[in-house]
């Protein structure tokens, strides 16, 4: 059991490190100067040169990969070129909304796709299974931007129930930045919450058919009862594991829902950041998403190996 | 086609009903498509910055009005030597920064010596070079000393790359902005907002409003969205193709105006074909820039035949050197040796009018045999590739500096233009300072570069802005960049 | 597959013909579209479904039929392209790793995981930014997505496969891993890797349009479906159609591979129904 902890740690650091040397490279090939960004196309070649000078661009390239390894390993992730600002604190600003968003979004795609997937697994056949299935099916395959557009016309701009984006930090007006959660979270839980209700109702269907739920029958239970006690329990094991892969892709996949709702989260940040050659910056944040990513992940193995033994080979 | 115009009609009926402005009546929300990357105005060329920071938070020694002409700001007032190369600033008594610092002669000329030092990281810094030195005559008085006349001093004061700066501050100012201005900065919530609040030790005029917000919305459709329902009350400049939603609606007023963004066709004259005049006369003559106009900006641009604004004085209407004739396009490419036309790039920034217009011209010059392969750019790669290595046949790119036409006359520019007339024309203009010869050479300039269809002319872009029909006070047109924020108020 | 098979799955094959029927506009536009779409005449723009336009014409007067048939040959290309290398280098990797076990394993997990764990947008935005954006390096960044995904399955049905009396009897008749794996372990994965195929490619067209609204998927003068949508979007309260038309051919063509993929799961093998449901839903 140690051993498995062990090993499964192991890989953990191996994968940051090997994500490190990636991101390092790639972005050590774009092209695109960050200094001629911040100037613009009038700026003299002297100025540039400054100010490449300053941001500290002209090191070696080992030199600068270890100097950011080092600083981050020691809490330092160093000072945005763009933004003038420390690293850590801009992105502990963004997780501070997209983290939350994940979150909202998870607790939606649940609480919708869960019930909907039982209802529609006990009614198995009839048209609510059906018109289930087929709403399930749409939700997948609708583009999510613009989802989101509809949904901010219909209850931003017709209802004015919510608003149509931005964010206010949660210190400021709680409520306000709870708000501006909903309508993003809707966005990114709609595909989520349809797979779910299709693992689920596929799960308890398969379930009902099983000797266990035949035999609390024969106890008596109706078959809902049944479904219910027994079914739900142990098909929450697949739903789980659809769980665990759809936070490590909200995590980074909101950044097309944050631009529909101008939301300041990761994924925008790391977006602009590449755009404005803020190589520090892009850096520490993708390796802070690869880490949460890794983290989750790890956290479920840990999990599954606790509750299940025969896993532990599986160390996927 | 019917059906589903009735469809948006509804729609955007329905739209109209619910939307009401509720915003309290001495505060503004803005919605502005860029955020800038930082706030400091004199250390980038990001005109995001000074959207949200010029004239609000930092003054220059002049003005910029909203007719492009020249006021006095911190200066109250200056006399001129003849010669034209001693300039004297008289400074405003009793003003201070936002910090409560006091704001003298020395800032002054801190704020000058810090644009012309070696490590400046200044974006206009070659504007400021005539200045030959600043001195402190007493704490109001500075003395500008030139080493040359130079015809546009005054107005490049009042930019926003020359805003006054004190030597407490300015190593801060790309996060926490500190001027003079009537605004001074609260807080910047990055990705989603900047906020202003009234400065009320402000020494001039107290504007109308307490406190004002940018929020950055890059979305054209959020945009529209936060705009009807009210989670924005304006915005400077709006995405002309989705400006119908608003027109018409008694809620908004649509301000259509001119700015200072010369849209052209960058033609890389040091490189074959396009070194060969015939070659860029056909180019010009195979642009139908009325369709471009039409397409790219709906209808909204200006068609200019020179690198000059149209709204500006001197400016000279040159839209008729080379009209539209795709048979004497046809004809001058045989004569230049391509009667099969010929093969070139593009490449293309990140904006919408620059995509749109390129890929317009691509069908346009496709009639006349030109094949343009179209290569969309960011805007990093663009200035890279375009501005710096110039690793490009054309490109689409609108020039926003005022009175810019002094690039034709720098041969290492990105067009590789090398004219010894012209720049022996340009360096006249900038030592003249009388305002009829300036005229005249400057329509000389406009007109050699405009016969030579250095770059194809396409359209001087229009500044649409879309406000709460009731505010008022907001510039219509764009003469320099900027949102300035001291005249606008909430009326009833 | 059999034709019995067929008639006993009625949703495989309505998502079959479903997805035939826009394989094949797609395929038509490489000879004919009504309208070249390069071909931009600002005058006819906004015009409403007609005679001359079937489906209308977009905010550059091109004609929006032909572009919707250029831009599902678009979609589906990138989608198809992007599990062709997720396929590609994923099984390999994923057999090699059921296969040799031990230190091979280890490395195709860590490689698995790197690509797994890196967010796919960013890797997106990266290519893009080192190649230029074009529907290219769409397939790159989606392809490279799709890699950790197939080895997780071609390693999963071959390690469930592998304790099997017949692969032990290969192996005892000095098959090497290498013949094992191409012998037996390949053809007993391909409905794994068939299944999950359509679900990559639904997933894979989503994306396009996903990085097609960020302004790094397909580019001008070409077009997908993604692009189409994106470029309608800001204009949807004026021209609706615009927006309906590109983003319904979507929502149709993902329903109809995802029934595809259902029926080919419950049709080859109804064992495998609760596996390789969604890896990674992006």
């Amino acid at each position: 059991m140690i051993l498995y902890f062990l090993r499964r740690f192991l890989g953990f650091a191996a994968t940051l490190f090997i994500a490190a040397v990636v991101i390092f490279v790639l972005l050590d090939l774009l092209p695109g100067d960050p200094a001629r960004f911040i100037l613009g196309i009038n700026a003299s070649a002297d100025a540039v040169a400054s100010l490449r000078a300053q941001m500290g661009l002209d090191a070696p390239a080992h030199e600068r990969f270890f100097s950011w390894v080092g600083g981050m390993l020691q809490g330092d992730f160093g000072v945005s070129h763009t933004q003038r600002r420390d690293v850590a604190g801009l992105i502990a600003e963004r997780l501070s909304v997209t983290l939350p968003l994940t979150v909202v979004a998870m607790v939606l795609s649940v609480a919708i796709g869960l019930p909907l997937g039982i209802l529609a697994a006990r009614r198995r056949g009839k048209a609510t299974d059906t018109g289930l299935m087929v709403l399930a099916q749409v939700g997948i395959a609708v583009p999510n931007f613009w989802f989101g557009m509809l949904l901010s016309l219909l209850f931003a701009v017709t209802l004015r129930w919510l608003p149509t984006g931005g964010f206010t930090p949660w210190n400021e007006d709680f409520w306000a930045a709870a708000r501006g959660m909903v309508l993003p979270g809707l966005a990114l839980a709609l595909p989520q919450a349809s797979i779910l209700a299709r693992v689920m109702r596929t799960a308890l269907v398969d379930v009902t058919g099983q000797d266990f739920i035949r035999t609390a029958r024969a106890k008596g239970m109706t078959t809902g009862e049944a479904v219910w006690r027994h079914g739900v329990r142990n098909a929450l094991l697949p739903v789980l594991t659809i769980l665990g892969l759809q936070f490590a892709f909200l995590v980074a996949g909101t950044i097309i829902v944050e631009n529909v709702f101008y939301l300041p989260g990761l994924g925008r940040l790391i977006y602009t950041a590449i755009s404005e050659r803020d190589l520090i910056l892009v850096r520490s944040a993708t390796i802070v998403l690869v880490l949460v990513v890794s983290l989750v992940s790890l956290i479920v193995d840990l999990t599954y190996a606790l509750v299940d033994p025969r896993l532990r080979r599986g160390d996927a | 086609m019917i059906k589903t115009k009735s469809l948006g009609l509804t729609l955007t009926a329905l739209l109209l009903a619910t939307s009401a402005a509720l915003a309290q009546s001495t505060e503004i929300r803005i919605g502005v498509a860029l955020e800038p990357p930082a706030l400091d105005p004199t250390a980038g060329a990001a005109e995001a910055i000074d959207v949200v920071v010029y004239q609000n938070v930092f003054e220059g020694l002049t003005r910029v009005d909203q007719n492009g002409a020249v006021q006095p700001g911190l200066a109250e007032s200056w006399t001129v030597s003849d010669d034209g190369l001693t300039y004297t600033f008289k400074l405003h008594d009793g003003v201070t920064f936002h910090d409560g610092t006091s704001f003298d002669a020395e800032d002054v000329k801190f704020t000058f010596e810090r644009i012309l030092a070696e490590d400046s990281v200044n974006a206009q810094k070659a504007l400021y070079a005539p200045i030959a030195s600043v001195n402190v005559i007493d704490p109001l008085t500075v003395e500008f000393t030139l080493s040359r006349p130079d015809g546009m001093f005054l107005f490049n004061l009042g930019r926003g790359d020359a805003v006054i700066v004190a030597p407490e501050s300015a190593e801060n100012n790309a996060n926490e902005p500190i001027g003079t201005g009537p605004f001074h900065f609260v807080q910047w919530d990055r990705g989603s907002r900047v906020v202003l609040e009234q400065n009320g030790a402000y020494w001039g005029e107290k504007p109308a409003l307490t406190k004002a917000t940018y929020r950055f919305i890059g979305d054209t459709a959020t945009l529209t969205n936060a705009l009807l329902a009210g989670d924005v009350d304006g915005t400077n400049n709006f995405a002309p193709e989705a400006l119908a939603v608003f027109e018409g609606n008694p809620q908004f007023k649509v301000l259509v105006g001119s700015t200072e963004g010369e849209t052209i066709l960058g033609t890389n004259n040091a490189k074959e074909p396009f070194s060969d005049l015939r070659v860029r006369q056909a180019m010009a003559h195979a642009l139908n820039r009325q369709e471009i106009i039409d397409g790219a900006t709906y209808g909204y641009g200006v068609a200019i035949g020179t690198h000059f604004a149209p709204q500006h004085p001197y400016y000279l209407d040159l839209t008729e050197t080379y009209p539209y004739d795709p048979e004497a396009a046809k004809a001058l490419l045989a004569e230049a040796g391509y009667p099969d036309g010929f093969s070139a790039t593009m490449k293309l920034p990140p904006v919408a009018y620059a995509r749109l217009s390129g890929q317009i011209i691509a069908s346009q010059f496709a009639e006349v045999g030109i094949k343009v392969e179209l290569i969309n750019t960011e805007w990093a790669q663009w200035l890279e590739d375009v501005l710096t290595n110039k690793d490009f046949d054309l490109t689409v790119i609108s020039h926003v500096e005022p009175f810019d036409v002094g690039i034709y006359a720098d041969p290492n520019y990105y067009f590789g233009y090398n004219n010894a007339d012209l720049q022996a024309l340009n360096e006249q203009l900038n030592a003249t300072t009388d305002d009829g010869k300036r005229k005249e050479l400057a329509q000389q300039i406009q007109t050699i570069i405009s016969e030579d269809a250095v770059n194809g002319y396409l359209f001087e872009l229009a500044q649409t802005g879309v406000w709460n029909a009731k505010l008022e006070g907001m510039w219509q047109n764009s003469p320099i960049e900027g949102v300035v924020l001291r005249d606008i108020r909430w009326v009833d | 597959m059999n034709w019995r098979l067929i008639r006993n799955h009625p949703s495989l094959l309505i998502g079959l013909v479903a997805t035939a029927l826009f394989a094949l506009l797609g395929l038509v536009s490489l000879w004919w579209t009504p309208f070249p779409i390069e071909q931009i005449v600002v005058a006819r723009r906004f015009q409403g479904p007609g005679p001359v336009h079937w489906l209308g014409t977009d905010n550059l007067g091109r004609d929006m039929f032909s572009l919707v048939m250029s831009g599902t040959l678009t979609s589906f290309w990138v989608g198809a392209a992007a599990v062709v290398i997720g396929i590609g280098v994923g099984v390999p990797l994923g057999l090699a790793a059921a296969a040799w076990g031990g230190a091979v394993e280890w490395l195709v997990i860590r490689i698995s995981d790197v690509t797994f764990a890196f967010p796919s947008v960013v890797i997106a935005i990266l290519i893009t930014t080192l190649m230029g954006p074009s529907a290219a390096n769409a397939i790159i960044a989606i392809g490279i997505f799709n890699i950790p995904v197939f080895a997780r399955v071609a390693r999963g049905g071959a390690l469930a496969i592998a304790t099997q009396d017949y692969v032990s009897a290969a192996r005892l008749a000095g098959l090497g891993n290498v013949a094992i794996s191409v012998r037996h372990l390949l053809p007993n994965i391909m409905s794994l890797i068939i299944v999950q195929g359509t679900i990559q490619l639904s997933l894979g067209i989503l994306a396009e349009a996903g990085l097609s609204y960020i302004g790094l998927g397909t580019q001008p003068p070409a077009t997908s479906l993604g692009l189409m949508l994106r470029d309608a979007q800001s204009v949807f309260l004026i021209h609706p159609w615009l927006s309906i038309v590109p983003g319904l051919a979507i929502v149709l063509i993902v329903i109809a591979l995802n029934i595809a993929g259902d029926g080919l799961r419950d049709a080859m093998d109804p064992r495998l129904k609760r596996e390789g449901i969604n890896h990674g839903a992006g």
